[in-house]
């Protein structure tokens, strides 16, 4: 059989990032192509060359027998190619029939005709044996239901390969048996769909043939009914580990909790818990959307919490601002720094202090000279490229401006430091650096809760990990037993 | 983006700032000649009292626009400023005419007023986390009938320098010798502010809220609070305008004031602070006042009438917010 997509050879490259190296798969006619692999594995980004939104910058894409290079998503549409996105591209105010056909309603004269538009769409919807009035105003569905409304709008443009990425992400359970009931009625109309997802049961219960792909690159293509889980699992962080891991926990077997975490709770976290040990740097594993940023801005107070306790050396610490969180010693430095860790406009030495300026003033007066000598203490003992106190966050590196939050909480004397993807978007060498830095406060007998979705970078590390999957906390490894199978096991196991 | 590439550009937008508040001194000396040589020699100008008219002008003006600088650099804005500012002075006036209070509580109820209406756009911006634009619209309305309300609807007449208790125009204004001892005040209060904003953390937690308020928070910052202070603070300053006000025009008339806070806002866009908030001087913020005062005493009295000098501010005014715009275009370049 011939296949409708062929993607060969392909590369792309964003400033920074190899996305894409030598990529490729292979789509059927009535099959459900599931497409997988790790958070930044290329999935997402290889799809969005197929649907027009990327332009890539090597290999051969052939569509339909036809070899293509699509520049817009509507040439990508004009061959049938259609892109359906977690966030969905409808007008949550008009009706289903309007967003069906917006941009091309069926007009009588200078008027809209309304009749024909929801006969039109009524026709659609039933042809797809949808239970949706075209009637109804669209916010008033639920997501799956919009989900399969953006799909008949798809058909309607002669789609006939439908790319879906995470589908079924803010479904609930029900609500995902219908989208595959769906998904099978469109697979006998002979739709071809690529399925973007990393929940490996919902592969395994819906795909026809699955494709791992791991940093970029393609890693093999399976039939589904063939495989184990397991195998997929491998297949997914079965890359080669240029730097050993940690070979045994580095904490004293004697070392005393500094923190506990019971039973944390709110829309996005359900019931985690967990210990750290003086000197301690615990790993916090997940996949996107597992909800550990979730859990580290509920410990700092950051977002409110609706339940859950926390407590610091033993006794409890109510935390409900990251004022509080500062004051118990706790320092949050963010995913991303430059909308949460650092006030880029102003300079080295004011975010250097800026979590500690009540304790550089002179009566009413702020002590620049004090000021100026913490932050230069600063600079050298972590090694902070900057050619001036003065010069602005700005202008530094992604490395030394991760290090300037560092600083914000080591100049505020925090114990207990969350670092959130603390080498994201910094080259290698900046990225040892931090680790050198890491291992370093915790030779000073700080406390470190790391969380990381790069895999060697949480087994180089940590001394014990946590792993959690869509709130829950779904397992913990002592660093002695951790694997990446393990960890991807548990990153992808579901409770409720 | 690399290390050294952002030092580069730095440099260059550390130049291009001190550039332009030099070009902004620059046409201030350069408006201030033009005025000061055309009306001398075509129109007969009486230099000092030409001199003394702008620096009259100059106090309230400098007063609204000092206290709005600390709200625009935390990226928020007041739009109540004028019409706060003229509810003071109507309570004040109200208070000694027809309360038969004495000057110095007179004045002081000024104070109250303007401060009260600083807590109140503080609680709404920083409690309530209305947007700053709203929240002083609405202040701004409040502010215009609740002090017409007060004066019961009559224009407000303070007392000239001769009539008992003219003598706060003595000492705000100008002694009865014509020596212009408001400067001093005006000065005082610059030096009070430019402290506050340089030297204390109220004046750090301003800049790190306008640069990047969530990050402040983060930083264990209650920042709720410091806004809160902040607005108030600026409503202690629209106090002192109202003051120099009473003192510079002694009428006070109802539901007047509305497009002064466009003056003041003006002044401090002039002068080089960023309506995205995060930077700015206070230093410039007066290069500003004196080039809206100069204008609007210089266009007077070379003869322009009055439709044509508002239109000519109105121009001044566009040309400071296309600046800005082209400020935070070049900035963000920089960035990227």
């Amino acid at each position: 059989m011939e296949s409708v997509v062929s993607m060969r050879k392909i590369q792309k490259r964003f400033p920074g990032v190899h996305a894409l190296d030598d990529a490729q798969i292979e789509v059927y006619q009535g099959q459900v192509h599931g497409l997988i692999g790790e958070n930044g594995a290329g999935k997402s980004t290889l799809m969005k060359v197929l649907a027009g939104i990327y332009e890539k910058d090597d290999g051969s894409v052939v569509v339909k027998g036809q070899s293509v290079s699509y520049k817009t998503p509507t040439d990508a549409l004009s061959d049938g190619v259609c892109m359906i996105h977690q966030e969905l591209n409808l007008l949550p105010h008009l009706t289903v029939a309007d967003n069906i056909y917006i941009g091309r309603e069926p007009k009588k004269g200078i008027f809209l005709d309304k009749k024909k538009t929801v006969a039109d769409a009524r026709a659609v919807l039933e042809s797809l044996n949808l239970d949706i009035d075209p009637e109804e105003q669209l916010s008033r569905l639920s997501v799956a239901k919009q989900q399969m409304v953006e799909i008949a709008k798809a058909l309607t443009y002669d789609a006939d390969i439908l790319i879906m990425d995470e589908p079924t992400a803010a479904l609930t359970d029900s609500e995902i048996e219908d989208l595959f009931r769906f998904i099978n009625d469109l697979k006998a109309k002979n739709v071809a769909i690529v399925y973007i997802s990393h929940r490996l049961e919902e592969l395994k219960k819906i795909t026809d043939v699955v494709t791992v792909m791991r940093d970029g690159q393609y890693i093999d293509t399976v039939k589904t009914s063939e495989t184990e889980l397991s195998q997929i699992i491998s297949m997914m962080v079965g890359r080669t580990i240029y730097v050993e891991p940690k070979a045994h926990s580095m904490v004293a077997p004697d070392a005393p909790v500094v923190m506990r975490v019971e039973d944390l709770e709110s829309p996005d976290v359900h019931g985690v818990g967990f210990d750290l040990y003086r000197g301690e740097i615990l790993g916090l594993a997940g996949l996107m959307g597992a909800g550990r940023t979730e859990t580290a801005r509920l410990i700092f107070g950051a977002d409110p919490k609706t339940g859950g306790q926390i407590y610091i050396n033993g006794s409890e610490a109510r935390i409900n601002s990251p004022m509080d969180a500062v004051g118990c010693g706790i320092g949050y430095l963010s995913e991303d720094r430059k909308t949460f860790g650092l006030a880029v406009g102003l300079s080295v030495a004011d975010n250097t202090v800026m979590a500690s300026l009540e304790n550089y003033m002179r009566g009413i007066v702020v002590d620049e000279g004090k000021i100026a000598d913490a932050a230069s203490d600063m600079v050298d003992k972590i090694g902070i490229k900057t050619p001036s106190l003065r010069q602005l966050v700005r202008n530094l590196s992604g490395g030394n401006q991760q290090k300037v939050v560092v600083a914000k909480w080591l100049v505020r004397n925090c114990d207990i430091l969350i670092f959130d993807e603390p080498t994201r978007g910094i080259d290698v060498g900046a990225k040892s650096e931090i680790y050198k830095l890491m291992s370093q406060l915790i030779s000073e007998g700080k406390s470190i809760i790391m969380i990381s979705s790069e895999m060697p970078e949480l087994l180089r590390m940590s001394d014990r990990i946590v792993v959690m999957n869509e709130g829950f906390k779904t397992g913990e490894v002592k660093i002695e037993e951790a694997t990446q199978e393990s960890i991807m096991h548990y990153a992808t196991t579901r409770i409720h | 983006m690399g290390g050294k590439s952002g030092i580069v550009t730095n440099e260059v937008g550390v130049k291009r700032f001190d550039l332009q508040k030099l070009l902004t001194a620059a046409s201030l000396v350069l408006l201030l000649v033009f005025f000061m040589t055309y009306g001398y020699f075509a129109r007969g100008l009486d230099i000092a009292s030409f001199s003394v008219n702008i620096l009259e002008s100059a106090y309230y003006i400098g007063f609204l626009a000092i206290g709005v600088t600390f709200i625009i650099i935390t990226g928020g804005i007041d739009l109540s400023l004028g019409t706060v500012m003229m509810c003071g002075a109507l309570v004040g006036g109200t208070a000694f005419n027809t309360w038969h209070l004495p000057m110095v509580v007179s004045l002081i109820l000024i104070l109250v007023t303007t401060t009260l209406f600083g807590l109140l756009n503080g609680f709404l911006v920083a409690r309530l986390k209305l947007p700053p634009f709203i929240a002083t619209l609405g202040t701004m309305m409040i502010a215009q009938g609740f002090g017409a309300t007060i004066a019961n609807v009559q224009t407000q007449r303070f007392p000239t320098m001769a009539d008992e208790g003219g003598w706060f125009k003595q000492v705000f204004l100008r002694t009865q010798d014509g020596v212009p001892v408001g400067i001093i005040w005006f000065l005082v209060l610059f030096v009070i502010a430019f402290f506050l904003l340089n030297k204390t953390r109220f004046g750090k937690y301003t800049f790190a809220i306008g640069s990047n308020a969530e990050a402040a928070r983060l930083s264990g910052i209650n920042t709720q609070r410091w806004l809160f202070l902040i607005y108030m603070v600026s409503g202690i300053f629209i106090g002192f305008a109202g003051i120099l006000y009473a003192a510079t025009f002694t009428t006070v008339i109802p539901m007047g004031g509305a497009g002064l806070e466009l003056q003041g806002i003006a002044a401090v866009v002039i002068g080089g602070t960023s309506l995205s908030g995060g930077s700015g001087s206070l230093s410039g913020t007066i290069i500003g006042v004196f080039i809206m005062a100069t204008l609007k005493v210089g266009l007077m009295a070379v003869g322009i009438p009055q439709q044509l000098q508002t239109l000519l501010i109105g121009v001044v005014v566009v040309l400071a917010v296309m600046m800005d715009i082209y400020r935070q275009n070049s900035a963000n370049r920089i960035k990227s």
